[in-house]
């Protein structure tokens, strides 16, 4: 007998007690979402969680994102920076770092050698100051947010951002990675003391660029 | 087959550690083994209340995590709603696990990956380590895993000739010192940033790239530590292992809550991804997730949302396109012990815990006797009906288990899946004393009472027939009335174990009844 089956009859077996006795529906009671807000009240819930947890949050607009996405990578001094295939071109146009095109191939050591990654999201999430990415346009691959110490990351507002996890979800697809992002890498293990940036990006920035998609 | 197994090697640093027990319920039981060389409850807590630098630790650790543990869940209006709904949606997918598991199953096959079954912790050892072996690899990265730690999984590899690498950070620091963990979520809380210190400047050369010189004992100069030490084995890491908090039947989606990155750099870096999870980490549902996704992270680490959580699906639907993770996925379902609590009616609500670690800090058993006093690889309340349940009750340790608690109902009141440990306890005490049916490796049979517990029993044995005769009980009062002078500090015998930790009761110079006749006995 395979392990396969061992274990699905130990469960039948397991299982049987309950015959078939009516069972109780989950109850899904619960909230959507915790508070009434408006757009904007949203979208400043979402900054206030995410400086909450030690990211760096701007706001701007399709007129300013140039100015300041060239301005936040000068200020950390990068000289290159990542950029994943289907990024607005127009927001790095006034950036002086030298693009690095994130490709397949690349392998973690060359990722490793670069200052900075610019990406796009997939949405926001204001009650837990959560980003999201699903390495779709302007996401890239999961490692290019991971490797680099420093990771800007844009998120339109409002179109982008809901307030609450179960409004999240249904707006996800499982079949892509996704990788939630909620301020940058901590760790606690130390006496409970709260150390940011331990693997993963040890600066998180994040810019509400006000405006709908282009 | 050999039976459930929770590594748990020898307690280093523990004096008067009785030899191995005999196992008190062996003529009617299966192959059981019992822990290698581990002392029951009593006398390993006795070791960690003695140490007053670890009850410092740990005082100020459970009690920081709990008050904010508190404030996190006092932010959500709903949090007794989502605290239902995640207690009933675990309870489904347990009643139907065998439909949600081959669900499972076919989801992440159609997605790339490959399905294992391991009907205990060496099939699943074996499982890994085969399939390591045959990547052509001696070395694999390690995201923190309850799972693998229970089945001593690094100890295996190892054997094997495989250099396993823990990389969260905790887990590094417990890894480093040759030491064990004591918490499920913090599992070094019982070390201090000296201790650390002093661990990461002596091993870290060892193992890797060597501490910095002249490190200092600043959490962020440690961190920083073990970010360059652990940096060059995830850039050239081929294999990684891991465990994964939830599995969604319906999709086949694996999800990952970690903090540091770490979980990441394995879950995305490598060539091949094996994830060890035990069969009860199953939800239906993608949706399902919505309600974890707001109750874990409050509950254990007291934040809105971890800094990461990474989910992915078999190989995704870019498999080969564009290079975004693993090429090869491998889950390896694990039983080790799961089904046969799933057999108890009263204790397989164990099997709901997401492992948030709330109910360790609320206890006041736990902050007084740290984690290394349970024997296994969860401690804390959940531990002391997982362990016993997981493993039998065969062992003096898992026999002790079950009174490793004051029964003071904190930890139910902090769970988020709503688990009645104290239920659990009071059940699994019975079962001790008294034996009776339980299920072992998939097989009904009796145990025995457990050694230790006859005194118990006689004791209880002979109440009754005392208490069935009052006039032998009347002159039991008279005869202990006049000896009262007599009364011994410590019981001989079997009670000695009771007086131990208690005062004897002094003894009234009359009994109740005699009192009663005199005073109210013309009124009768």
């Amino acid at each position: 007998m395979s392990s396969r089956d061992r274990v699905l009859g130990r469960i039948r077996r397991a299982t049987a007690g309950y015959g078939a006795a009516p069972e109780p529906a989950v109850p899904r009671d619960y909230l959507r979402v915790h508070g009434v807000r408006t757009p904007a009240g949203t979208a400043d819930l979402l900054a206030a969680h995410l400086a909450e947890y030690r990211a760096r949050v701007h706001r701007t607009d399709g007129d300013g994102i140039a100015a300041l996405l060239a301005r936040l990578l000068a200020e950390r001094g990068a000289r290159t920076v990542l950029v994943p295939p289907g990024l607005p071109p127009y927001w790095l146009a006034e950036a002086r770092a030298t693009r690095v095109e994130d490709r397949p191939g690349s392998d973690p050591y060359e990722l490793d050698a670069v200052d900075s990654v610019v990406t796009g999201c997939a949405l926001a999430i204001a009650e837990t100051g959560t980003i999201v990415l699903d390495a779709g346009p302007g996401q890239g691959r999961r490692r290019i947010t991971l490797i680099p110490d420093h990771h800007v990351c844009v998120v339109r507002v409002p179109d982008q951002v809901v307030d609450s996890v179960p409004q999240a979800l249904p707006l996800l697809d499982p079949a892509r990675p996704l990788t939630w992002i909620s301020g940058p890498s901590a760790t606690s293990d130390i006496e409970l003391d709260r150390v940011e940036g331990v693997h993963g990006p040890r600066t998180l920035e994040v810019v509400l660029l006000a405006g709908r998609a282009q | 087959m050999s039976g459930t197994f929770m590594g748990m090697p020898g307690m280093p640093g523990m004096p008067g550690m009785p030899e191995r027990s005999d196992r008190p319920d062996a003529p009617e039981l299966p192959a059981t083994p019992a822990l290698p060389d581990f002392p029951a409850f009593p006398d390993a807590a006795r070791q960690a209340v003695g140490d007053p630098v670890l009850r410092a630790n740990l005082r100020r650790a459970t009690h920081t995590i709990r008050d904010k543990r508190a404030r996190a869940v006092a932010e959500l209006a709903d949090w007794d709603r989502l605290r239902a709904a995640g207690k009933a949606i675990k309870d489904h997918t347990l009643r139907h696990l065998d439909r949600y598991l081959v669900q499972l199953e076919e989801a992440v096959t159609a997605a790339g990956g490959t399905v294992h079954w391991a009907a205990d912790a060496d099939e699943a050892n074996r499982i890994v380590t085969g399939l390591v072996l045959a990547t052509g690899h001696r070395e694999v990265v390690k995201v923190k895993s309850m799972a693998t730690q229970e089945i001593g999984l690094n100890e295996a590899l190892e054997a094997a000739g495989i250099a396993a690498y823990e990389t969260d950070l905790a887990e590094l620091i417990v890894q480093l010192g040759h030491d064990r963990p004591s918490h499920i979520l913090v599992p070094a809380i019982h070390r201090n940033r000296a201790e650390i210190r002093e661990i990461f400047a002596a091993e870290m050369g060892r193992r890797g790239r060597p501490a910095p010189e002249g490190l200092g004992d600043d959490p962020r100069e440690l961190a920083e530590a073990a970010r360059l030490h652990l940096r060059e084995k995830f850039l050239r890491a081929k294999v990684a292992v891991s465990g994964a908090n939830f599995m969604v039947a319906e999709t086949g989606t694996m999800v990952v809550f970690e903090s540091e990155g770490n979980g990441r750099m394995c879950l995305t870096l490598p060539e091949t991804l094996i994830s060890v999870v035990g069969i009860e980490k199953v939800v239906p549902t993608f949706r399902d997730l919505e309600v974890f996704l707001q109750t874990l992270p409050r509950s254990s680490t007291a934040e809105r949302m971890n800094p990461y959580t990474t989910m992915w699906t078999g190989l995704g639907p870019s498999r080969g396109a564009d290079d975004d993770g693993p090429s090869a996925f491998h889950l390896v379902l694990l039983d080790n012990g799961r089904t046969d609590t799933l057999a108890d009616e009263v204790g397989r609500q164990a099997l709901r815990c997401i492992r948030c670690s709330a109910c360790l800090n609320v206890c006041p058993v736990y902050e007084r006797a740290g984690g290394h006093a349970y024997g296994s690889v969860y401690p804390g309340p959940i531990g002391a009906v997982l362990s016993p349940q997981l493993r039998g009750t065969g062992s003096a340790i898992d026999a002790s288990l079950p009174y490793a608690s004051t029964l003071c109902g904190a930890c139910y009141e902090v769970c988020p899946v709503a688990i009645d440990i104290p239920e659990v306890l009071v059940h699994l005490r019975e079962r001790v004393a008294q034996g009776g049916p339980v299920t072992r490796e998939g097989i009904r049979v009796r145990i025995r009472p457990a050694r230790g517990h006859t005194a118990e029993r006689a004791a209880m044995r002979a109440a009754r027939l005392l208490l069935d005769r009052p006039g032998a009980l009347r002159a039991g009062e008279r005869l202990l009335a006049r000896a009262r002078r007599l009364r011994p500090r410590r019981l001989p015998g079997p009670g000695r174990a009771w007086t131990d930790s208690r005062e004897l009761p002094q003894l009234p110079a009359q009994s109740f009844r005699d009192w009663w006749a005199r005073e109210r006995g013309d009124r009768a």
